[in-house]
């Protein structure tokens, strides 16, 4: 037997530690160490969307439509993927314009509209109230079911108590202090509640823990794991539908919609998801982790509801035990008492995060958006002589607060058990639902307007009121159900939830049909009727191009007329409190870098920044109000806020424009350094080469001279040294005119300024006439030459001349190498696929792997032939570079493979020229 | 700061995915009397299709770039 005291006793402790961890949060956010800057307390207190509809609600929802309740979780889970482009934009928009509830936002979006602002908060009020109804019925029943511990003792009906023996009541009483404690300490609420969302946070954990603990008792000690209640289950064959669809696709889709809509419209997800969000980057992990919190939560669903039914039976209100209790029942029969009470508390932890967050997000919009337009416009006098409103701010938000709440409790009392209560989740859905046109227009579309928002509001709650929420009056018995049967006025066309004779749909589906078609249809037709006036216009702006980084559109743009911090300033004093004021405004001083606030200029940016500050207190469209009446201001017309539109992507289209050009900038100079960079290596090669040439013809002029001198100088020279003189003069002439000819000639080829006839030269020719050219040579030293000639070639398309300078080349640079008396070189013409080669190949010493990329090179030469006299290796150095300039010239290529080992030593120069053009032009021949 | 598009492009046909995995026609391919491991087919499904879904989110986002 639980006393009802030790339930109480525990039901306080518990709120004591959310209120313990609520101050804790708001104490280090005043440190400016907040212990909420995390995604995943972000991510858990989002779960507040998991009320007590969720943790009693879906197991009775399971236990009448089996798979049913899960749409209520796959929306939200497929809607999170579209968060990061959707709720991105709502953040970053609520942010810029200091907007701190959904009724702000449509307000502010449609021209700053206090009607408009009104009207969401009367549909937000309308929806939300008798969710918020269930709430405190749900904590009520549960306490009721657990006092009578360990018999299962339905509720009697609450209307039957009196009020003050009523703990329904007082729950809503409770939780009134508690969301005041907690929600209305400070009076601006775009200083977001930091204590608060850390309680919200912890009372997910909580909920989550105490469903799953009742899970897996159920499943796991009551029954035998999953397959086994399924199995049990499939032996009823009531309980065996259950388990596959057998409802209506229309409704499961319908569902879909509706709760991906109430994700991010409800006030409170608004409020948890937008206005308490401390950075936007804290959505990256929520995208996730919020489904799969959903998902964990909604995993023993069916198996509860399953083993519920197995256990009591039949399930019905009025005989058994009701399936929105078997949470708590299932414990209990079991003798669970402190599963019980644990479930108990999960269910306070699911109500009271609702509760508290819904009514703070309500009382807001009442507040913002009711009351004070009526007050600003009746009592206008009042307000003026006041010189500090914020006290009186903040207790009409905690007035507003007790109201709901007081609200609620009545609802609970008048509704009781009546389906106007069980049925009110998918109804305040549908409800909520009807802002995701103004919504959806408001974040991508710029040509709503304030009229157009409003019909589509205006209708789609109607046809809400009269589809849904009239019928689920008139189910509950407070208004006659003749309208229900035979329609309005007895017209049949006019049934509320066969309208126009549409059948074949379930209530839910039915009338987000019809509303979502009254409710775009009105918003799109009448918005489409004028053009959107300068005010809308302009803030439509800010709203679709939220995402233009820093080329954002800001309000400032729009705003022209003459104003003074002496107005402002006690404006905003009335409203935040003059310190607050005053502090707000020196933080502006000090990002403008002005020294104090008197030196201040008043001009549009000071004037948007009063106005947000204002807005945060007491909403836009009041803020506006306001500020017009202190500041002088010229309203500018359509044409001059679509100049400045204009203006305003001229000025994107520019500064993309000089990104562009800015881009080709860098590249161009980084070509630049990369040429300048190549003309230095060019240079220094130059130098190079400038240097190694004229010591190549110092050389040889050294000897001539040196050998000239001798002649000269000495008279007694005998005749045979005199011939041997000239000889040696001679000599080094011839050579020094050959390595002039190869300079010239090979400047002449990098220039591209050499003279190239060429014909069609048959290799073999070329072959046999350089070996013959060169015969002396081999004949002179001793070194055997083989010729290897294919009987006949294709003739291919060369210079004949230059062909022959690169055979004598290879071959003379194959003498040279060769050692006299045991040297063999070996030339050989070859096809080899398209391409004709011809390799040279000498006994030689070889050349070592590191140099046959530099013998290519002037003036280097292989090491190992060096005159043993000079020092110098024989030769110019330029004959193989002209060589392969010659070869590559004719599309060919020059190579050298060499191996230095004993044995395999030698080395084959070869080059390749390619057959093709001259196949080519000879089936042209053919052709003609 | 500029989300990265390759990100939002995923999660965008995430949400494609979604809403064809949890919807009629292919969802309904599943509503029939046989079971996975003692579970009804059409609730294993789903869930594991719902996981499914979580873990590709999941992925994307801890891979996101910026």
């Amino acid at each position: 037997m639980l006393q009802a005291w030790f339930i109480a006793l525990v039901s306080f402790a518990y709120l004591g530690v959310l209120f313990a961890i609520a101050w804790y949060g708001d104490r280090r956010a005043d440190a400016g160490r907040s212990i909420i800057a995390s995604p995943t307390i972000y991510a858990l207190s989002l779960a507040v969307y998991c009320t007590t509809w969720t943790y009693y609600g879906s197991v009775g929802r399971a236990a009448a439509t089996g798979i049913g309740f899960l749409p209520i979780y796959l929306g939200p889970t497929l809607m999170m993927a579209l968060w990061w482009f959707a709720m991105l934009k709502m953040i970053r928009i609520a942010k810029a314009n200091r907007i701190t509830s959904i009724a702000d936002f449509v307000a502010a979006r449609y021209g700053k509209s206090q009607l408009l602002g009104g009207l969401v908060t009367v549909i937000a009020v309308v929806g939300v109230i008798p969710y918020i109804a269930l709430q405190l019925k749900a904590v009520s029943n549960s306490f009721t079911i657990l006092l009578h511990y360990p018999e299962i003792v339905m509720p009697a009906r609450a209307a039957a108590l009196p009020l003050l023996q009523d703990s329904t009541f007082y729950v809503a009483l409770i939780m009134a202090v508690f969301t005041i404690l907690f929600g209305t300490r400070h009076l601006d609420a775009t200083e977001r509640h930091e204590g608060l969302v850390a309680a919200i946070a912890f009372e997910s954990v909580v909920k989550l823990l105490a469903f799953v603990a009742v899970g897996i008792f159920v499943t796991f000690g009551i029954y035998d794991g999953f397959a086994d209640i399924f199995a049990r289950a499939s032996l009823v064959p009531k309980l065996d539908a259950l388990m596959s669809f057998s409802g209506n696709y229309s409704s499961w889709a319908s569902l879909t919609f509706l709760s991906m809509a109430a994700i991010m419209l409800l006030p409170r997800q608004f409020q948890i998801a937008v206005v308490e969000n401390v950075n936007e980057n804290h959505l990256g992990r929520a995208v996730w982790l919020f489904p799969l919190y959903l998902l964990l939560i909604n995993v023993f669903v069916l198996p509860i509801a399953l083993g519920g039914l197995l256990h009591f039976g039949g399930g019905s209100i009025e005989g058994g035990v009701d399936a929105d209790t078997f949470v708590l029942t299932l414990p209990m029969v079991h003798q669970q008492q402190a599963l019980a009470l644990l479930v108990f508390i999960g269910g306070l932890s699911a109500a009271t995060g609702m509760v508290i967050v819904e009514t703070i997000a309500l009382s807001t919009m009442i507040c913002n958006d009711l009351i004070m337009p009526i007050m600003l416009r009746w009592e206008w006098l009042g307000l003026s002589r006041s010189t500090d409103l914020s006290w009186q701010l903040l207790s009409i938000r905690r007035w507003a607060i007790v109201i709901i709440l007081m609200l609620g409790y009545l609802y609970f009392r008048v509704a009781g058990e009546a389906y106007a209560l069980v049925g009110i989740g998918l109804i305040s859905f549908s409800a909520v639902a009807q802002f995701a046109p103004v919504i959806v227009g408001a974040l991508y579309w710029k040509g709503g307007t304030r009229s157009g928002a409003l019909a589509g509001l205006s209708a789609g709650f109607l046809v809400w009121g009269y589809t849904l929420l009239l019928p689920s009056f008139a189910k509950s018995g407070w208004l006659p159900s003749d309208f229900m049967e035979l329609g309005l006025f007895e017209v049949t066309l006019l049934k509320p939830q066969q309208l126009f004779g549409l059948t074949g749909l379930d209530e839910i589906a039915h009338c987000l049909f019809w509303s979502m078609l009254a409710n775009i249809g009105a918003y799109l037709g009448v918005s489409l009727l004028r053009q959107p006036n300068a005010r809308e216009a302009g803030q439509a702006t800010l709203f679709v191009d939220a995402f233009r980084g820093a080329q954002a559109p800001t309000g400032a743009r729009f705003w022209r007329g003459s104003a003074q911090v002496r107005d402002l300033l006690p404006l905003i004093g009335r409203f935040l409190g003059p310190e607050r004021a005053y502090e707000a405004f020196n933080q502006y001083a000090r990002q403008r870098g002005v020294a104090s606030v008197d030196e201040l200029v008043a001009d549009a940016n000071l004037v948007l920044y009063a106005e947000n500050l204002l807005s945060g207190a007491i909403g836009s469209a009041s803020a506006r109000v306001m500020m017009a009446s202190v500041v002088q201001e010229e309203p500018l017309g359509l044409d001059e806020v679509m100049n400045i539109l204009d203006e305003a992507s001229q000025v994107r289209a520019y500064s993309r424009q000089l990104e562009q050009q800015s881009r080709e900038l860098s590249a161009a100079t980084r070509d630049l350094r990369a040429a300048n960079e190549r003309l230095k290596e060019l240079d220094r090669l130059k130098d190079d080469f400038m240097s190694t040439i004229t010591h190549e013809l110092r050389t040889p002029l050294t000897s001539i001279r040196a050998f000239s001198e001798m002649l000269r100088d000495d008279p007694r020279t005998g005749l045979d040294e005199r011939k041997r003189f000239l000889g040696i003069i001679v000599a080094e002439t011839e050579r020094l005119t050959r390595l002039i000819n190869q300079v010239l000639d090979l400047a002449k080829i990098e220039s591209g300024q050499a003279e190239w006839h060429t014909i069609e030269v048959d290799l073999r020719d070329v072959v046999l006439q350089s070996v013959d050219a060169t015969s002396q040579l081999f004949k002179e030293r001793d070194i055997e030459l083989e010729v290897k000639l294919p009987p006949a070639v294709a003739p291919i398309p060369a210079d004949r001349d230059r062909l022959i300078q690169v055979m004598i080349n290879l071959l003379s640079n194959a003498v040279k190498f060769c050692v006299p008396g045991v040297g063999s070189v070996v030339v050989r013409l070859r096809q080899a696929g398209h391409e004709l080669c011809v390799d040279v190949a000498d006994n030689g010493p070889g050349i070592p792997k590191e140099d046959q990329a530099i013998i290519f090179e002037k003036f280097r030469q292989g090491g190992e032939s060096s005159d043993v006299l000079t020092g110098k290796p024989q030769g110019t150095g330029l004959g193989l570079p002209i060589s392969r300039q010659i070869i590559e010239h004719f599309g060919g290529r020059l190579w050298v493979e060499s191996g230095t080992e004993p044995g395999k030593a030698g080395a084959t120069f070869s080059f390749s020229l390619p057959l093709r053009t001259v196949r080519r032009n000879k089936a042209e021949e053919e052709r003609a | 700061m500029n989300r990265s598009r390759l990100t939002g492009q995923r999660l965008a046909a995430t949400f494609l995915l979604g809403c064809v995995l949890l919807n009629y026609p292919l969802l309904f391919l599943f509503n029939r009397g046989t079971d996975l491991f003692g579970i009804p087919l059409l609730y294993a499904y789903i869930f594991l299709a719902w996981a499914g879904l979580i873990a590709l989110m999941a992925w994307v986002i801890e891979h996101r770039s910026d």
